[in-house]
């Protein structure tokens, strides 16, 4: 990442001419990884940066996107998923978006990237040191649910008054017998800080936990960016006597792979509303597939 | 006896206007202390210099906490002003809108209180909270109905039992029966009464009805125009008023 920033506004022969490496100006990256610094020192705390416009809309990884755009350097290799999947809209566009204005290498696998943007998923391949992974984030304030004013929840972070926030969970186990919050699920990071993880399933948040990668997370419409460093305590909320679970699939594996622990996708196939269920992790589930044949 | 709060010449003002003027009074475990005066008298604003944060001009707020410290409100960080407030102290406010969770059921009003202190068990929380419904006398099945669907005397009482979960030692209310109609006004305070002699409560009751103060205060204070023009005994001020506004307010008061 660092050792070609030197040379990295010069422009390379297989990118788009008039671009600057990676799209944003120099003095733009500098000011967000300035944010990044700061986020990775104060794990999970949301730091605001001046999100810029992006050649996509809001909603579509703005801030992923620019968190990836500063951290990049012409010797990673870029993986993007969405979903799960290296081959939906979203993360195709964004990895040609990176292939034009940087000329990086790009991959499908996991083990492969070093950097790799993500939206909703956390890869089923254990993520090791020296990988980075930067999440797309729509909504990144958790207190939002409990307390529209910012001024007031960002005082409620200030002082770690964080007992409102399981005011939600409270809800779900009433209305639902169980915590219902399937998605996003509020953790706490280095005992510190409540964290939104962005709308990856809860399946994911355990992964989150003393993970060796760096984890980045980039909201581009609310302008916030946070972290989490390598190896940092995350902790998903809970209740005593209702302790977190991830999700499970009862007896179903993936029509593909066969893999029974990996986080699996229903698809309605026909008319007549017949169902499989599939490995969200397209990388993960052609890995299985060879190591089968 | 030594006192529980402890008000020293306290000033408010908006721009020249004096809101609150050199209010100085005790309160004492187990009082309660009746506000009266009409409109714009500085009794509310009074009661949130107190127990909101509303910043203050000059003068002294303090309080004797359940360890026996002496706090000086206007001077400890506001880290510790929000816990007494979510602890200690509760608010009754005048409409339930502002002292209750509308969009979240009544259970979880009465929980958010002991989440906020760090209880993490939902059935211990669940029993305290019907616990504090049978207390306010609301049947225990409307626990997880929403507030909104509550008559307005029983979001008040709501509002009581969200209040009392953290049994606080000190509770301000700011017209408590406003709004409500009089069998309803009789049935609260009469619960008020009770249960405020048998938890043994401090209670500042800042009202504009002559009735509520007769009914609950011990002591009471009248103001007009920021100040302080009578204080004592209820039943010495309402029977043997000393200052002109008194006796205007008190003449004026319907008698059916």
């Amino acid at each position: 990442m660092t050792n070609t920033e030197l040379n990295s506004n010069l422009s390379n022969s297989s990118t788009k001419p008039g671009f600057n490496f990676a799209y944003l100006d120099e003095q733009t990256k500098r000011s967000i990884r300035r944010a990044i610094l700061k986020a990775v020192a104060i794990p999970g705390h949301q730091i605001p940066f001046s999100s810029r416009e992006m050649p996509m809309s809001y909603g579509w990884g703005t801030g992923g996107i620019q968190v990836t755009a500063s951290v990049i350097g012409k010797e990673d290799t870029l993986k993007v998923i969405d979903q799960g999947a290296d081959d939906t809209t979203n993360a195709v566009n964004i990895r040609r978006f990176f292939k034009k204005v940087c000329g990086v290498n790009t991959t499908e696998k996991t083990s492969e990237a070093t950097l790799i943007q993500t939206r909703h998923r956390i890869p089923e391949t254990p993520l090791i040191e020296g990988q980075t992974i930067v999440y797309q984030v729509p909504m990144p304030e958790p207190l939002f649910v409990i307390e529209p004013s910012r001024t007031e929840a960002a005082k409620m972070h200030a002082l770690e008054e964080y007992g409102s926030m399981y005011v939600k969970l409270y809800e779900d186990i009433t209305n639902f017998g169980h915590i219902a919050t399937a998605y996003d699920y509020p953790v706490m990071v280095n005992q510190r800080y409540l964290m939104k993880p962005s709308p990856i399933p809860r399946f994911d948040n355990p992964k989150m936990n003393n993970n060796p990668a760096l984890q980045l997370f980039g909201a581009g419409r609310e302008k916030r960016i946070y972290a989490v460093p390598p190896y940092t305590q995350v902790k998903s909320l809970d209740f005593e006597d209702y302790p977190f679970t991830i999700e499970k699939w009862d007896e179903k594996a993936c029509e593909f792979c066969g893999s029974t622990d990996s986080y699996l996708d229903e698809v309605v196939i026909d008319n007549e509303g017949t169902r499989m269920w599939i490995c969200s992790d397209t990388d993960y589930c052609n890995g299985q597939l060879t190591m089968d044949n | 006896m030594e006192s529980l709060l402890n008000i020293d010449r306290l000033t408010k003002t908006y721009g020249s206007l004096k809101a609150c003027n050199n209010i100085t009074f005790d309160l004492y475990p187990g009082q309660v202390l009746g506000i009266i005066g009409e409109s714009g008298s500085g009794k509310s604003t009074l009661l949130n210099c107190i127990g909101d944060s509303l910043e203050i001009d000059a003068g002294e707020v303090t309080y004797t906490n359940s360890n026996n410290e002496t706090l000086n409100i206007k001077q400890i960080p506001e880290s510790k002003h929000r816990k007494l407030t979510k602890t200690e102290w509760g608010f009754v406010q005048q409409n339930p809108h502002d002292g209750l969770r509308m969009n979240v059921t009544a259970g979880a009003n009465i929980a958010e209180r002991l989440l906020n202190v760090g209880i993490r068990h939902y059935g211990n929380i669940r029993e305290e909270a019907k616990y504090w419904l049978e207390q306010v006398e609301i049947d225990t099945n409307r626990i997880d109905d929403f507030p909104h669907t509550f008559s307005g005397g029983m979001q008040q009482r709501l509002q009581l039992a969200r209040v009392l979960v953290t049994k606080p030692r000190l509770i301000f209310m700011d017209e408590p029966t406003g709004g409500l109609d009089v069998s309803v006004q009789a049935r609260l305070l009469d619960l008020l009464r009770s249960l405020v002699r048998n938890l043994n409560l401090s209670v500042i009751l800042v009202t504009h009805d002559i009735g509520v103060v007769r009914l609950l205060a011990h002591r009471l204070l009248v103001m007009k125009k920021g100040q302080i023009v009578e204080s004592g005994l209820t039943d010495r001020v309402l029977d043997d008023p000393q200052h002109s506004y008194t006796q205007q307010l008190v003449s004026a008061t319907l008698i059916p």
